[in-house]
Formats: C-alpha cells, structure tokens, sequence
C-alpha cells in the first residue's frame, strides 16, 4: 500500500487545484494502473477546498467507477477535510 | 466613466452607490468624493481601483483619471488601503503605513495562482483571525479567486481587499474583476435570457460555465459560489454578486426556522436589475464572527443541499429505454 502525504505538496490549506490534479494525475493514477491501493494521508492539512477535492478525486472515480473508493483511504483528515472529501464523493455518485 | 464616493456604501446600501456611477467611457475617469465624510466597503474599493488600472491600460488618454482633492477627514483610509496606487495619482497625503495592527487588507490584485496562494497565507494573520475564524474566509478567497483567474478573462486578474471592523466583530471582503462577466461565462453551456437567469445558475448546485454535464468536468464542479453563498446564508450575513446590469443581495434576515435552498431566489433576497453596466463581476461578503457557524457543522449542510439537488436533476435527466 503506497502513501502520498499531501501537506508537502499542498500545504495547511489544500487549495491549489493544479496541486491536486498533478497529484492525481503523477501520483494516484499510477499507483491504482499498477493493481495497488493507497493512503492520501492529510496529516497537517487543516482544512481543503472543494475544488481541491474535486481536482484530485472526481476524475478518478468517474474514470475508475465509484469502487475506487474501495482501493484509496483517507488518514489523517480533520472534520473539516472529511467534510469536503464526502461532498465530492456523494455528488459523483 | 464617473464616480461618486459617497459619505457611506456598505452592502446594505451598495445600490445607491452604483446606480450614481457611470462606468460607460472606458477611456476616462473622474472622481468625485464626499467633503465631509466617506466610509466605505472593501468592495467599494476594489471596484474603484480595477476601473482605474482597466482606464489606464487602454492608453488612449494622457491623462485617464481625475480624482478631486479629498477634504473629508477620512480620507487617508484611501491612502492606507492603497486605492491611489491603482489610481496611479498622488493623493498629497503624508501617513505612515502602520505595521498589521490596523486589521485590514489593502487592495490587492491577483493575477496568477502563486499570488493567492500567498495572500491567503499573509491575510490570515493581517486580519488577526484565529484557526477557527480563519476557515470560512480563507475558503472564500480562495474559491472566488479562482473563479476570476479561470472563468472571467480578465486581462487584469482579481481586486482583493478585506477589512475587520471591531465594532460589529465583521471582517468585510470584496473581491471585484473586469472580465467578460457571469452571463457569458454561464451561457457558454447553459441558456441564458439576461443576467438574472446567469446569476441564478451561478448560484446554484452544481452548475458550472464548462460543461452541461452533470459532476463537471475534472477541474470544475460548479459548487464555488453555491458553497460561498451558503456560508453566508447559514451565518446571515450579506453576499452581495453584481454583474452586468443585475445585483443580487442575500440579505442577513431570513424567514425564521428555513433551511439552506439550493434555489438562491428561494432565500430572501434583493435583484435589481437596469443598473450601470459592470464588464466583469463583483462580489462582496461581510462575516460576522460572533456567532459563526463552525465551519465542519456549516460543511454537513452544504452537503445535504448540495447532494440531494445534484441527485435531482441526475434522477430528472435519468432515460429509461422505451420498451414497445
């Protein structure tokens, strides 16, 4: 199971939308074509955006289908980053 | 173009503000003030200051802007929040710039990613705001923003400035660009009679000026001014969106015991429509900080909305194959 922290690419406050989809795009989208799952580890991110969210999600589970869920876990989330993380899932499915 | 700085302009009251200005010529301004008093909103501002570098820019004029001198003792709020230098004039006034105790932001333009990344570092602390207080804004800015620097076209970015007032405990934020304004990016995938039905959609779940698909595209969900207008909503406070000819307040006072609505026009609510023309959008939010909702209980109510109206419309577009 591989791990991608995302503090040290998009700081305290995930925002960045081009952050998010380079991550998802170099990051995420290798590691599920090579048959494994992963960790997006949000220790130190305080709060996220939901367009961050939606850059580094939306496109994974449209293109992979909603059981993409089942192959990446969230750690670390606050309230708050959990919150945002749900919004996005709930409305592409 | 003219504009008049009235003695007050504040969300509650904008409309007066505007409907005395005439942003028509492009290629010319002139300032006028009120001598006795001025106090104004951030949003008032970021207004003055992006027509000013918008009537620079086209160089058709030697001198584009005339300002009148100010006289009110308030004037040196104009200095401090950095208005003359988007004016590009000299307002003969001699302040010292104060170190961040003043709690305001002055106007600030944006133009790429980078800067608002480090804005929103440099805002929280400038406006003295804790981790909590610091949420709602924070998300915002940025979400607006972000909007201007990929929908507006603006040539010039996004004019920011933000202003805490001890007073009433609100930090008061507007954010203001001169792009193509919210009905040519809304009509680009969706229909579109005049700004009132632009604005609307704006405003509304899960509708976005890149796609009529139903999740948007990678990049875009259309949720940034929904969630905006919510937060405002659920900790009634103004939300204030103008562009074109239309302005839309969501007004602090709503019907007791009513929910968030995915319809902007169901919150109570002012449009006026028939104002001076704005090429572009601009948006002001006051927050107070009293009693805010906390940002992960306002989150669980944006998504209610936000979930079950995007399900609607899927469940609306849903075909079913005709079997005869």
């Amino acid at each position: 199971m591989k791990i991608i922290e995302i503090n040290p690419i998009a700081g305290s406050f995930a925002e960045d939308k081009d952050k998010a989809r380079d991550v998802r795009l170099n990051l995420i989208t290798p590691i599920l074509e090579s048959g494994e799952d992963l960790i997006l580890d949000f220790k130190n991110v305080d709060s996220v955006t939901q367009s961050f969210c939606h850059a580094l999600l939306s496109d994974l589970i449209r293109n992979y289908g909603i059981n993409v869920l089942d192959r990446i876990s969230f750690k670390n989330c606050t309230a708050e980053v959990q919150g945002v993380i749900e919004i996005v899932a709930d409305y592409m499915q | 173009m003219k504009i008049h700085i009235p003695n007050s302009a504040f969300l509650g009251n904008i409309n007066a503000f505007i409907k005395l200005a005439d942003f028509s010529d492009r290629d010319s301004m002139y300032i006028t003030a009120n001598e006795k008093w001025m106090s104004v909103h951030p949003i008032v501002l970021c207004m003055i200051a992006s027509l000013g570098v918008e009537v620079r820019a086209t160089g058709l004029n030697k001198e584009p802007i005339l300002c009148e001198r100010f006289t009110a003792p308030s004037k040196h709020y104009f200095e401090r929040m950095r208005l003359f230098r988007f004016l590009n004039l000299n307002s003969e006034m001699d302040i010292v710039e104060h170190e961040p105790a003043g709690r305001f932001i002055p106007v600030t333009q944006i133009q790429d990613s980078a800067t608002l990344g480090r804005f929103i570092e440099d805002m929280i602390p400038l406006l003295h705001l804790d981790k909590q207080q610091s949420q709602s804004i924070k998300y915002i800015v940025s979400e607006l923003v972000r909007n201007v620097l990929e929908h507006s076209a603006s040539q010039h970015g996004a004019f920011v400035a933000a202003q805490y007032h001890a007073k009433t405990n609100t930090v008061r934020l507007g954010i203001v660009d001169t792009g193509v304004g919210i009905k040519k990016t809304i009509g680009r995938f969706h229909v579109v009679k005049n700004y009132k039905d632009a604005i609307k959609l704006a405003l509304t779940p899960g509708i976005t000026g890149t796609t009529s698909k139903e999740g948007g595209t990678e990049y875009n969900a259309g949720a940034g001014l929904f969630f905006t207008k919510s937060i405002s909503r659920i900790n009634k406070d103004f939300f204030v969106i103008y562009s074109g000819d239309t302005l839309f307040k969501l007004l602090r006072k709503q019907e007791p015991g009513t929910v968030l609505n995915s319809d902007p026009f169901a919150d109570r609510h002012t449009l006026e429509q028939g104002l001076p023309y704005w090429n572009g959008t601009v948006i002001g939010v006051d927050m107070t900080l009293d009693d805010n909702e906390d940002f992960s209980a306002l989150l669980k109510n944006i998504r209610e909305v936000y979930t079950s109206t995007v399900r609607a419309r899927k469940e609306k577009q849903y075909k079913r194959p005709k079997f005869i």
